[in-house]
């Protein structure tokens, strides 16, 4: 038996690793006693080919180890559970899931066994895994063998060890980027699979163009609700959500971009060089600060101010408004702004400034007549990447806008958002398929359609300024 | 034969920080006619020439004492503004550099900010009058509303010097205006600088000899920020006083 501190999979890395690196010196002094005893220029510079041996000794050999983990760990649940079950006939599920539990405790010596056949079962389930680890050392030992074997043996002086080395890494971005790709469309894809599970069960049309949103009550007055099979079912009218959410995005960027848009001016024209330097960390600092901080001060600090404001002006407004959100959610975008704003009206080159102050403009006129026109397209850009964030901002609108779903444009009332529904139809108990769970895909695939399309005319309209000056 | 002095400086030195760049500048520029300064790189050339219209304020270390007379007013008094006198003393740059702008609103740009024009009809008449006089109307007469960056780099030169005459200088300052043009284009511009020269003063500044040769009636030589040489064109190019002159033009310095 192979010591459990070798054979586990941190340790076996560090051991595979090592082997090829030893590989690697092996692969580049073969090469050049190779080369000389053939008289022959290698192809690509000596330790490519150590390189190339060390790739072939560690990456089967690491795929492979990490495969058997993977694949070894539900073999062996499955034969212990059918151990189990043999041993104990008439168990429920969550009895089994307790006795896996255990029989994992027991064979670590965490727990003592609570009686024979338990000890039985957990003395096999432990050879086994010892059996497997044994195995696991054995065969990715032997896979870094071979590997290291086969590629010594393909060493030779006109072997072009560079152009396989830079192929395979050029096969690795792909992955990586691959990787990237389809971890996006899977969760696209699953959005779209429960939302066509959510309209099948419910009518599209109501879905968008419904005005009355109540999933979780059921009303007894009309309003849109259904009854399938005696079960009231709530509402699903998305109309005054998405309501909710543009005009709480609306306040957003209403607060953000002349405050963003004019802090970049100041940074990028007016500020000295030792000005710029405290202004521009001191406002990405706001960027940093955590989403939840600005919910409270939202919900706590301006949200009442509000209602106090309102209370002298002999207005009833709730602590929970869509102003209270919007403004806060604009601070926080406020850098986000300023930030992509300032690097945008930098890039304007130096030239154009130039050419606007040789022919007679005022700062003013450069600023407002040249600079900003040409850095236009990058400050929609960061505008629409503003209001993409401010429409996907779940926290701040939980805590300081208010749940309750009205079709409203006046700012002092409360309003909700896609996101704050989403989070209250998935917390606390749910089940996972009914409509009320299923509604959020919905919305959740309605929001992101949204944001893309505003990626897109953002990068679109950046795309176009490609060139430009 | 002499025109009346257009530009003078007196005593001007320029320092960028410590850094002294021109030193001691005396010298007059003849009203339309083409002077044309040459020197190695780095001598001061163009720093001397953005005295003439103020340009180099935008540089924060940059520092010019001294004075610059245009007529009876020294336009190196801090308390003149610097607008006003870079409509009079226009300048086109080494690298072509038109707004992202239309053809059209390149050229409206300067009269438009400086109120020379108030409808239309006028602007249109401005923008037409100049794009002839530097040669690009028969280009562009039917494009006008495209994109001034579509155009070749020759033509935004062109086009560049149409924006800087819409605003009706009296001189002009180039600094090095074909170095990024190719030869047709540079024959090009050669032979407007000439037509040029009837209505402006013009100032450029040249790496090539035969450029100043063939554009200029003056030539000054520059060196280190002194200036070393000044004087009809042909005189300096067929007979320099200064053997350092006659070094730099018999090609032994760079
Ligand atoms: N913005 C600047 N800051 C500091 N020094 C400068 C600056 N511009 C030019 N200089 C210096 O001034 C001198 C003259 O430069 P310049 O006028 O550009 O020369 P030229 O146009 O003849 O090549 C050079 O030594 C250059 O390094
Ligand atoms: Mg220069």
């Amino acid at each position: 038996m192979v010591p459990a501190t070798i054979t586990n999979v941190f340790s076996l890395t560090v051991v595979l690793f090592l082997t090829a690196v030893i590989v690697f010196f092996i692969g580049k002094s073969y090469i050049v006693s190779l080369s000389q005893s053939q008289g022959m220029r290698p192809h690509s510079l000596r330790h490519y080919y150590g390189i190339y041996a060390a790739a072939w000794t560690f990456i089967p050999a690491i795929i492979v180890l990490l495969m058997w983990t993977a694949l070894t760990q539900p073999v062996i649940a499955r034969l212990s559970q059918s151990l189990l079950l043999d041993a104990y006939p008439d168990m429920n599920s969550a009895m089994l899931q307790l006795r896996l539990a255990q029989l994992q405790n027991i064979s670590t010596g965490l727990i003592v066994a609570p009686d024979d056949t338990m000890r039985l079962i957990a003395d096999a389930h432990a050879e086994l895994r010892t059996y497997a680890n044994d195995l696991k050392f054995v065969i990715s030992l032997l896979v870094a063998f071979a590997g290291a074997g086969f590629a010594i043996r393909q060493i030779k002086p006109e072997q072009k060890a560079r152009i396989k080395w830079e192929g395979f890494l050029r096969r690795l971005f792909f992955v990586a980027a691959a990787v990237a790709i389809l971890t996006t469309i899977g969760i696209v894809s699953s959005l779209l699979f429960e939302s066509i599970r959510f309209f099948s069960q419910y009518s599209m049309i109501d879905f968008f163009f419904g005005t009355h949103w109540s999933p979780l009550k059921a009303f007894s007055s009309s309003g849109g609700q259904s009854e399938i099979d005696g079960v009231v079912q709530g509402s699903f009218g998305m109309l005054p959500v998405m309501a909710g959410t543009l005009l709480v995005a609306f306040i957003a960027m209403l607060v953000a971009v002349p405050i963003g848009l004019f802090a970049a001016i100041y940074m990028a024209e007016f500020a000295s060089e030792r000005t710029r330097n405290i202004v521009k960390p001191t406002l990405e600092v706001l960027a940093g600060v955590p989403t939840v901080v600005y919910g409270f001060f939202a919900a706590l600090t301006v949200g009442p101010f509000i209602r106090d404001l309102g209370f002298f002006a002999g207005m009833d407004i709730s602590a929970q408004s869509a102003l209270a959100a919007g403004g806060v959610m604009g601070i926080m975008i406020i850098p986000f702004i300023s930030s992509l704003s300032d690097d945008v009206i930098t890039a304007v080159p130096r030239s154009l400034r130039d050419g606007a102050l040789g022919i007679g403009s005022t700062r003013g006129e450069m600023i407002t007549k040249v600079v900003l026109p040409a850095a236009f397209p990058g400050l929609t850009g960061a505008f629409l990447l503003g209001i993409s964030r401010a429409i996907g901002e779940t926290m701040i609108v939980v805590m300081a806008a208010g749940v309750s779903a009205q079709l409203t444009a006046n700012p002092l009332d409360s309003v909700t958002t896609v996101t704050v529904q989403i989070v209250m139809l998935l917390t606390g108990d749910t089940e996972f398929d009914s409509l009320k769970t299923l509604s959020a895909f919905a919305l959740g695939i309605t929001l992101f359609v949204v944001t893309l399309m505003l990626n897109v005319v953002a990068l679109s309209v950046s795309r176009r300024a490609g060139g430009r000056y | 034969m002499t025109n009346p002095t257009k530009l003078s400086t007196h005593d001007l030195n320029v320092f960028y920080d410590e850094k002294q760049a021109i030193n001691n500048i005396s010298m007059a520029i003849e009203s339309n006619k083409v002077t044309s300064f040459i020197g190695p790189s780095g001598c001061g050339k163009s720093t001397f020439l953005r005295c003439f219209n103020r340009m180099n304020d935008v540089i924060p270390a940059c520092r010019v004492e001294g004075q610059i007379m245009m007529g009876d007013q020294n336009i190196n008094d801090q308390k003149l503004d610097p607008v006003l006198l870079r409509a009079r003393v226009g300048m086109v740059f080494q690298k072509p550099n038109p707004f992202p702008k239309s053809i059209f609103e390149n050229v409206a740009y300067g009269p438009r900010i400086h109120g020379l024009v108030s409808s239309k009809s006028e602007t249109a008449d401005v923008v037409e009058d100049s794009l002839k006089r530097s040669g690009l109307w028969n280009e562009v007469y039917d494009r006008l509303h495209d994109p001034a960056t579509g155009l070749s780099g020759g033509q935004q030169q062109r086009l560049c010097i149409a924006r800087a005459i819409a605003v009706s200088p009296e001189v002009l300052l180039m600094d090095e205006p074909c170095s990024a043009l190719d030869p047709i284009a540079t024959t090009i511009i050669e032979n407007l600088i000439n037509e040029l020269q009837e209505r402006y003063t013009i100032i450029i500044v040249t790496h090539s000899m035969q450029q100043a040769a063939r554009v200029s009636q003056n030539t000054a030589y520059f060196h280190l920020g002194h200036l070393i040489e000044y004087g009809a064109t042909k005189d300096i190019f067929t007979n320099p006083a200064d053997p350092q002159t006659e070094a730099y033009i018999s090609g032994k310095i760079g």
